[in-house]
């Protein structure tokens, strides 16, 4: 008896220490010469599950089928001798080696090392797909999609009979894409399994011939490509959700605190992260900000707060609340003469530690961290830093013996909580916040949202980037909606769906289209 | 001119020690572990090197030296990948900082051959083993020509070994699948890990394999350099901290460390001959500036690579990084 499946997994189960499950339950199939696109929003374990099928990560509990047998992939090695091949998000190259030392360092381990042979294949294989590759150059020399030609070159050189592709089409150009795909079409005529990511629904439509949906890690179902829309797709992404309650005022007398003009930003790898955003920001609003993750918000953020080097031609104009405050430049501005000016950024990173909080220090040490260079003596001022300290702690609810417990002890959401409160607690004028709720429950993450809304009322102008569109419709008055770091259209937060958003941010409006 | 060939004997012998060092840990440092142990291990090595070999003689009526060489390195050797072993275990396996296990196996390893070695001496300031004549062996009839004969063939086999061994090493890490799969693993762990290369058992092979080489830096240094003669003595320590800057100034490469090897020894002997050449007396404290030359030689070296941002001249880009596969 024949399944026809290539790989099955069955209630795959995956956490990361006590409290961040990645995946629960998942049951699902790829069947032999099919291309199926696994689809969720950010975080919703659709990298974990396939780092599980290539050996990076090991399941807890649930089992992994392969022509039938349960099999166990402790490791890449034992992925490779099931023909498992992966392409993975962030590329897995060797900087300080050329294109054929990457290569050879993924093929057979047992064969024969002889570079001589593996060139020659090598360039069969990019001629045959038709890829620009030059098997002498160093990584570090390469462009990014030349890196992901050569991690394409480099899975088809193992031959695999199961490719996974995480988000190959990031960094490529459409004729790229459309190589890509190429390549693709015809490995499935030769019966072979692929599984790609790709946050691009359009591309979803294009290449798959089924849809399997992921949320917060859970499995949703798996649906044909051909009766599947983009909306309908969306639907199930984003999924049902706890209608929320905020409570939103109207803009009271609304003055424009911040106005953006043409602002662009190139990353270092080369990549226009940001290209002619232009916007105002008004006090007593809150602008929402949506966008998939890694279409320039961080970077938006981050110029106006002055850690980012924008490209000429840029504005970013401050009108300070006070009527005898004259316009300010930010361009040019240091980070502290921006925070100076009342312009405050609070970013919750992915791992929450990483930015804005030290892990080892205590609630008081981190508000210190902000404050150490005011007082009049030389000393530190550890009394007032104490006092602010005690004061969010029993403002916002906050679980922790002492304020002088290492913040890393606490609890994720308490952490957010001091990272967030620190920032309101300075009374700023304009409060850029990233991800305030991320990996947060739905009761703090109400706390965070009421918080937001009391400062609104206070004539704070607010930009606050979000992944989820139901909380961006109900706390918002604006939201701007970026797509590959453009500004693809701001709507008013009153009158618009999930839908519009989500379309918005998924597919650059006509005109807006670059290369 | 006999200053000068003796200053060439001198600068060949103690480079050679402290190439042995380099390679080892050249060796180590390509799989990414920064091994700052080395002192320590050149101690084990070299200890335990002369007790072979001293123990061996004191025991037996009629010792055959060959075989008592042959201890000598079995023992130097197994100790110093002793040392190794302990340190991959703690950095490797239980993920332990690089930095701080290494210092503390350099602590230990002084500790442990002056603690035994103390036995060993029995209450004299220094004691010999014979052994040292097979260490010293050459070719006479090629040793005798003038000026080239004492110089480049008047030296016992562990000088020659240890060139073959750098040009081994550099055969093995640029013409070689292994050698390829352990520098991915130095340069990036997880890429090596993803590509189906066992990244734990390269790391340990590498890390007490290139203890084993770095260790013989101590033998030679007892057995060769020193006539076998063991006294405490704090010059290891000092030769061991000179082959860590080698593997800097080398630019992680075992053929540079060959050359660079023998200006270390050229500058660090410079004090004692290059005045008697110039003709020239100087205070006794100036000999200590002098000695200094090969750390500064390091820091322009370093200077001057960080300055040109050269990829290839960079260390190792996960060196000191714990590896654990399912990180996020």
């Amino acid at each position: 008896m024949s399944s026809g499946y290539a790989i099955e997994l069955r209630h795959i189960t995956k956490t990361f220490g006590s409290q961040v499950i990645a995946n629960k339950d998942v049951t699902l199939s790829v069947r032999k010469g099919e291309i199926l696109a696994l689809l969720g929003e950010n975080g919703s374990g659709k990298t974990t599950l396939m780092n599980m099928i290539a050996g990076i990560y090991y399941p807890d509990c649930g089992e992994i089928i392969i022509d039938e047998d349960a099999i166990e992939i402790r490791n890449p090695r034992d992925a490779f001798a099931h023909g498992i091949g992966m392409v993975h998000q962030h590329f897995k190259l060797v900087d300080v080696f050329t294109a054929l030392e990457n290569i050879a360092l993924i093929t057979d381990k047992d064969e024969k090392y002889d570079l001589k042979s593996i060139r020659k294949r090598a360039q069969a294989i990019c001629e045959e797909y038709a890829f620009d590759l030059d098997l002498d150059q160093k990584v570090y020399e390469m462009s990014v999609s030349q890196k992901q030609t050569l991690e394409i070159v480099k899975v088809l050189i193992r031959n695999v009979n199961r490719l996974i592709l995480d988000e190959p089409t990031a960094a490529l150009t459409p004729q790229e894409t459309e190589k890509l795909f190429s390549v693709m079409r015809r490995r499935r005529e030769n019966g072979k399994s692929i599984i790609i990511i790709t946050h691009k629904l359009h591309e979803v439509l294009a290449i798959s011939d089924r849809v399997a949906i992921l949320r917060k890690g859970e499995y949703i179902d798996t649906v044909d490509t051909a009766t599947a829309t983009e909306s309908s797709l969306t639907d199930m992404m984003v999924g049902e959700k706890v209608t929320l309650d905020i409570a939103r005022d109207e803009p009271v007398n609304p003055t424009k605190r911040l106005s953006i003009h043409n602002l662009s930003i190139t990353n270092p790898e080369g990549i226009r992260v940001l290209n002619d955003v232009s916007f105002d920001a008004y006090g007593g609003e809150i602008l929402g900000i949506a966008g998939i993750s890694g279409n320039g918000q961080k970077e938006l953020l981050e110029a106006i707060a002055g850690l980012q080097i924008t490209e000429q031609g840029a504005s970013i104009e401050y009108f300070p609340a006070e009527p005898e405050g004259h316009t300010e430049q930010l361009i040019g501005k240091t980070p502290r003469e921006i925070r100076n000016l009342g312009v405050h950024l609070s970013f919750v990173p992915e791992d929450r530690l990483g930015m804005g909080l030290v892990g080892a220090m205590g609630m008081t040490d981190n508000m210190m961290l902000k404050s150490y260079n005011k007082g009049a003596t030389p000393l530190a001022d550890r009394r007032s830093p104490r006092q602010l300290a005690e004061e969010i702690k029993s403002e916002l609810k906050i679980v922790t013996p002492s304020v002088s417990t290492p913040v890393s002890r606490l609890s994720g959401g308490n952490v957010q909580k001091v990272l967030v409160g620190r920032e309101i607690a300075a009374a700023p004028s304009v409060l850029m916040t990233a991800y305030a709720v991320r990996g947060l429950d739905i009761n703090t993450s109400y706390t965070i949202y009421n918080l937001l809304c009391e400062q609104k009322r206070k004539g704070v102008a607010i930009v606050y980037v979000g992944e989820d569109l139901d909380v961006l419709i109900d706390l918002c008055d604006r939201i701007l909606v970026l797509c590959g770091g453009h500004c693809n259209g701001i709507v008013d937060a009153r009158h618009t769906t999930k839908e519009e958003i989500g379309l918005l941010m998924t597919k650059l409006k006509e005109g807006a289209e670059n290369e | 001119m006999d200053m000068l060939i003796a200053w060439l004997v001198r600068t060949i012998a103690f480079g050679t020690i402290i190439m042995y060092g380099a390679l080892g840990e050249t060796l180590t440092e390509k799989g990414g572990n920064l091994n700052l142990g080395v002192p320590g291990i050149m101690y084990l090595g070299g200890f335990s090197g002369f007790a072979g070999a001293y123990l061996y003689e004191i025991s037996v009526a009629n010792p055959n030296m060959v075989l008592a060489a042959v201890i000598a390195l079995v023992c130097g050797i197994s100790a110093s990948m002793l040392g190794g072993l302990i340190y991959s275990f703690l950095t490797i396996t239980l993920r332990a900082n690089q930095n701080v296990t290494g210092l503390a196996l350099s602590i230990f390893g002084k500790g442990v051959a002056n603690f035994f070695g103390a036995y060993m001496l029995n209450g004299k300031i220094a004691t010999q083993t014979n052994v040292y004549h097979v260490f010293h062996a050459n070719i006479p009839a090629l040793a005798k020509i003038p000026f080239i004969g004492p110089v480049l063939f008047g030296h016992g086999f562990m000088v020659y070994a240890a060139i073959i061994l750098a040009i081994l090493m550099n055969h093995f890490l640029k013409r070689t699948r292994a050698g390829l799969n352990l520098r991915a693993v130095g340069e990036n762990t997880a890429t090596a890990d993803a590509s189906g290369v066992n990244v734990m058992r390269y790391k340990y092979l590498a890390t007490c394999i290139g203890a084993g080489i770095s260790g013989l830096g101590g033998f030679c240094y007892v057995l060769d350099y020193n006539n076998g003669i063991w006294a405490t003595t704090d010059q290891i320590e000092a030769l061991g901290w000179l082959a860590v800057a080698l593997v800097i100034f080398s630019t992680w490469k075992p053929l540079s460390a060959i050359w660079g090897s023998y200006l270390f020894g050229l500058l660090y002997w410079l004090y004692q001959f290059l005045p008697s050449i110039l003709g020239l007396t100087v205070s006794s404290q100036f000999t200590d500036l002098v000695q200094m030359t090969p750390y500064v030689v390091t820091i322009v070296v370093l200077s001057i690579t960080s300055i040109r941002k050269k990829r290839e001249n960079q260390p190792p880009a996960a060196l000191g990084l714990a590896y654990f596969r399912e990180d996020r």
